[in-house]
Order: C-alpha cells, then structure tokens, then sequence
C-alpha cells in the first residue's frame, strides 16, 4: 500500500526532514507513526499526500511512484486517501454537513447519494445529529471527529491522520483510536503519526519510530508486547 | 465523559463497515468508474447549478460592497455604449440623405427668371447632368422663411437678399469625375458660385468613420479596465478564501473544482455590471431625448433617438459577463497555482 524506498526529504532551507527512510506497510496494516515533534513525522505523511516530493528515494502509494506523479494527477491520488489533520482543516463557514461532504462534492456524487453518505458516516463518529451546526459551535473533540467523517466519508483505501488526539483528554483519545481501530478491522490500511506512547502503547500495533528524519527502529507488534513486559522502552 | 452516550450504536457501524469493505476489495482500480457516466454528468452539472447559486448569494451577502464594483463596471461599460448610441443615431441622421451628390449653382442676382429657367434647360444636355431644379428667389425665400424661423428678420429687409439657385442632381457620384463639370460650369458669367456638397459629405462621413474608431478604442481601453476591475476583486476574493482552497486541495479537488466558483463570481460581476450599464444608459437617454429630440424638431421635423435595440442590449449583457469570467479565469490562473496547501 505505501512504499518508501531510501527516501530524503531537505526542504529549501537546507534542513533534512527525512533521511533514507525505507519501509513497506502492506495494505489492511495499522501502523502508528512516532518520534518526537521535528523528528520529520508529519513531512512523512505529506510525502504521501504529495503535499512534498522527495529530494531522493521513491515513494509508491498504490503501486503509484509519486515522484513520477504529474500535478494533473495529484487531486485523484489525494482523493483515495483519507486524511485526518491536527488542526482538523474545517471550513468554518460550512455546516458540518456540508464540510463532510466536501470529498464527495468534489468527486461528483449526486446530491441524493452525498446526502445518505454523510449521514452514515456522522453517524459512525457519533454526531447524527450535529450536520448542521457550524464546527465553531463544537468543542474540540467534535471538530476531531467531523474531520475523521470527512477523511473516512469517500470510503478512502487508505487513512492518515496526523496527531489525531494532540490536543484531547485521555478519555477522548482512546474514543478517537478506537474508531480508527474499527476502519481498519473493515480492511482500510491506517497509518496515525502521533507522541502519545501511553496511547499506542496500549493498542500493540507496528510502530515506525522516528528519530531526526531518520527510521531508528521499525517495530512489529509482538516485539512491543516483549518491550513491554520488560518494563522498558 | 460527555461523548460517552453519544457513541453510536453498534449495528450501523458495521453496516458502514461493510460498505468500506466493499470499496476496499476495489481499492487500486479506479473507485469512481462504479457510478454511470450519465450519473457522474448530472453531478458535474448539479455542482455547475449549486455553485452559480451560491457564488451570486455570496454577492448579494455583502450587496453593498458588490453594488460599488457593479457600478463601477456598469458606468465603464456605459460610457462607450452611449457613445455608440451617439454615433449610431447621428448615422441614422446623415442616412436621410440619399447618398447622391448634388451641386448648387447660385446665379447671379442679375439674371432674370426666365435666363435662369432657360440656363437650367440648357444644362440638361450635358451627359452629366441627370435632372435640374429651379428654385427663383422668391421661393427660396418662402422655403428659408419656413425652415429656419427667421421670417420676421427677413421680412424686416427691404429686397430678398437670396439668389437664384439651379439644383442639379449629377450621373456619377465620384468627386473626380464631377469636377470638370464644376469647372465648366464657374466659367459662365451667369453663375454666381458653384457650391458641390460631395465634400462635405465626405467630411461627414470621415468624421463619422473617425469618431466610430474613437469609440472603438475608448470601447477597448474601458473593456480592459473592467478586465482589471473584476480580475482585483477576483484576486481579493481568492485572497479571502485561501483557507477554503488550501482545504479543497488537500482533499483531491482539481485545479478546474477549485476554479469553478471564481469563475462564476466573475460571470455575475460582469453580468452585473453589464445590467448596471444598461439601466445608466437607458436613464441617460430618458434624461437627454426630450431636449435633443425639440433640438432636431426644430431643423427638420420628426426626430426619435434611437435607444439600444434588444439584439444590442443582449450583446452588451454578453459582452459583460464574458469579459468577467475573462477577468476571472486571469486572475484565477494568476493566482490559483500559487495556493498549494502547506
């Protein structure tokens, strides 16, 4: 599903965001993204979405090579791709209706279609009955989780998101995990860049672990529940 | 915890998740092909229809700002269209005229009426010459008296101050050829002057022609103005929802989806705009055709002023709104690519 093959990223500034960074996550996995703030996390996830192109390396989403990518072509790989953003990216002049269907307005559903759509996917976050309240009416967690109907509402093979409980409580957090946790079991690969290592901890999934743009360690799920066992990190 | 009763039920959750499964067994191949072609049509045009409708609801939000940029098109496009109107009604004047020349031969105060009448005759054997009028003094006067008003004046004159004059329609209507008659005709000793009216024509119609390309120009250097107008407030409007693009992006809208409702917004300003022009034009002519038309009346007769015909007014309504998605689609692609979400 998304291949990264000795991938550097130095922006214009000269700064090195990521360093040959190589993995392979097959599609159907979960995988958490870590690493401090700046250890090049959410460069890696706009890498995917061709928010930036690599300096090096090959990055393959769907058997697509993203360098090779036209700018013609960017809107169609963006649009099989659901992403969850930290700053949620919600239009605060649209209702919450009208933002979750943003992805399908733009893919050319009929009205009818979008309707029953959005409806269905307000209803699987839990806010069925906020479609037409603006998001500035909504706390925090809310916001979050119409940002997550949006990313999921196209039904996307594959789901970003980026610190996606940054700025919740712990109690919203695991809620948010926990619907990302249910995408996946219905087969759509998810991968969630974030620094909360109580969180994912718990969820025992493969970690890619970040570390000043480079891969220090590519973790399966069973050697997590060991390091755990051994009390250690 | 506030969101726990709000979690939804377990049932439609999986029947959500059974639809993502579905989509996901198709994942790789082009997800959008499942929906008909005639389906993903009525959606595009749908989108057409919802963006038209919100991009005009959008101006009339802030109406008076869109008021101010209406009638700032409106009075660009006002001033060439009244100038047109100018012109084409004085065409309309000058097509009274049937084209032909003629030349005014005033004789001298000496000959008689008779000689006069007699000269006239003989004129008529020139191969030139198709038909000769003969108007004596005395009918001139009449004739003068009626059409310019100056009666009393006239009659306040001892003797009739006007000539005798043979009017003679020629066969030809080329300045060259006519002057060797011209010539014959200011050597005879009966003949006062010899007035040939062609050139004056001509000057008119130079004029005219003169005054058609002044409009053209002033028409074209307005028409950029309003290019600039609409593409600034286009570029303003963009300015203002980057946020809204940078989110479209960033969800897989194309380049023409993210274009769609500036377009439209310069369609309606330069729909607008044209409406404004028409409305100023149609008020500048109630204000101006009584005066103008009492003018007229008091040369020759009946004088309506021709206002826009509905072939023209359709023109300028079109002239308008393409020059603003003209305006638009510059500014747009100015402006667009720069906008790249970050």
């Amino acid at each position: 599903m998304i291949r990264f093959d000795q991938v550097s990223k130095r922006y214009p500034e000269g700064r090195e965001a990521l360093s040959r960074v190589n993995f392979d996550i097959p599609a159907g996995d979960m995988v958490f993204l870590t690493g401090k703030s700046g250890a090049g996390k959410s460069t890696l996830l706009k890498l995917i979405i061709v928010m930036e192109r690599a300096s090096q390396g090959q990055v393959f989403v769907q058997g697509t090579n993203l360098n090779r990518l036209a700018r013609r072509n960017i809107p169609a790989i963006r649009r099989d791709i659901g992403v969850v953003f930290q700053n949620h990216q919600l239009l605060f002049d649209r209702t919450v209706f009208e933002n979750v269907a943003l992805p399908l307005t733009i893919a050319g559903y009929q009205p009818r279609e979008v309707g029953r759509r959005v409806r269905a996917a307000l209803a699987k976050v839990g806010l069925g009955d906020k479609e037409k309240q603006l998001p500035i009416a909504l706390s925090g967690g809310e916001q979050q989780r119409v940002g997550i109907a949006r990313a999921v509402v196209n039904k996307p093979s594959l789901l970003l998101a980026d610190e996606p409980t940054g700025n919740l409580d712990p109690g919203l957090s695991a809620e948010i995990m926990n619907l990302f946790e249910q995408f996946n079991q219905v087969g759509v690969t998810v991968l969630i860049a974030s620094h909360d290592l109580a969180l994912i901890n718990r969820m025992n999934r493969r970690q890619l672990l970040l570390h000043e743009g480079r891969l220090l360690e590519d973790r399966p799920p069973a050697t997590l529940v060991a390091t755990d066992l051994r009390g250690g990190l | 915890m506030a969101m726990a009763g709000k979690r939804p039920p377990r049932r439609p959750n999986l029947q959500a998740a059974t639809r993502v499964v579905n989509k996901a067994d198709g994942a790789g191949g082009a997800s959008t092909s499942k929906r008909s072609l005639g389906d993903q049509w009525r959606a595009y045009l749908a989108n057409h229809r919802r963006v038209a409708r919100e991009s005009l609801q959008g101006l009339f939000k802030v109406w008076l700002a869109s008021a101010m940029t209406w009638l700032v098109i409106g009075i660009a496009m006002a001033l060439p269209t009244m100038l047109y109107l100018i012109l084409s009604n004085a065409s309309t004047l000058s097509g009274d005229w049937d084209g032909k020349p003629r030349i005014s031969i005033y004789l001298q105060e000496s000959v008689s009426e008779a000689d006069g009448r007699g000269f006239a005759q003989q004129l008529l054997a020139d191969e030139l010459v198709v038909a000769v009028d003969y108007v004596s003094p005395s009918a001139a006067l009449a004739e003068f008296t009626q059409r310019s008003g100056f009666g009393d004046v006239l009659r306040s004159l001892d003797r009739n101050p006007l000539p005798a004059v043979i009017t003679i329609e020629p066969g030809v209507s080329q300045t060259g050829q006519l002057k060797p008659l011209v010539a014959r005709l200011e050597a005879e000793a009966m003949i006062a002057s010899v007035s040939f009216d062609l050139a004056w024509m001509e000057r008119l119609f130079a004029i005219l022609d003169l005054a058609e390309r002044f409009v053209t120009a002033l028409g074209g250097f307005l028409a950029l103005g309003v290019l600039l107008v609409i593409g600034n407030t286009i570029r303003l409007a963009i300015e203002n929802r980057r946020a809204e693009i940078e989110v479209v992006k960033l969800v897989g809208g194309t380049d023409s989806f993210v274009r769609r409702p500036f377009l439209y917004l310069g369609f309606w300003y330069g729909l607008g705009g044209a409406l404004m022009a028409w409305v100023l034009v149609g008020a500048s002519l109630v204000f101006l055709s009584a005066p103008i038309e009492m003018l007229l009346a008091s040369y020759q007769g009946d004088f309506l002023v021709i206002g826009l015909s509905g072939g023209e007014s359709l023109l300028l309504l079109l002239l308008g709104s393409g020059l603003g998605i003209l305006g638009a689609a510059l500014a747009v692609g100015r402006h667009l690519r720069q906008i790249e979400p970050s």
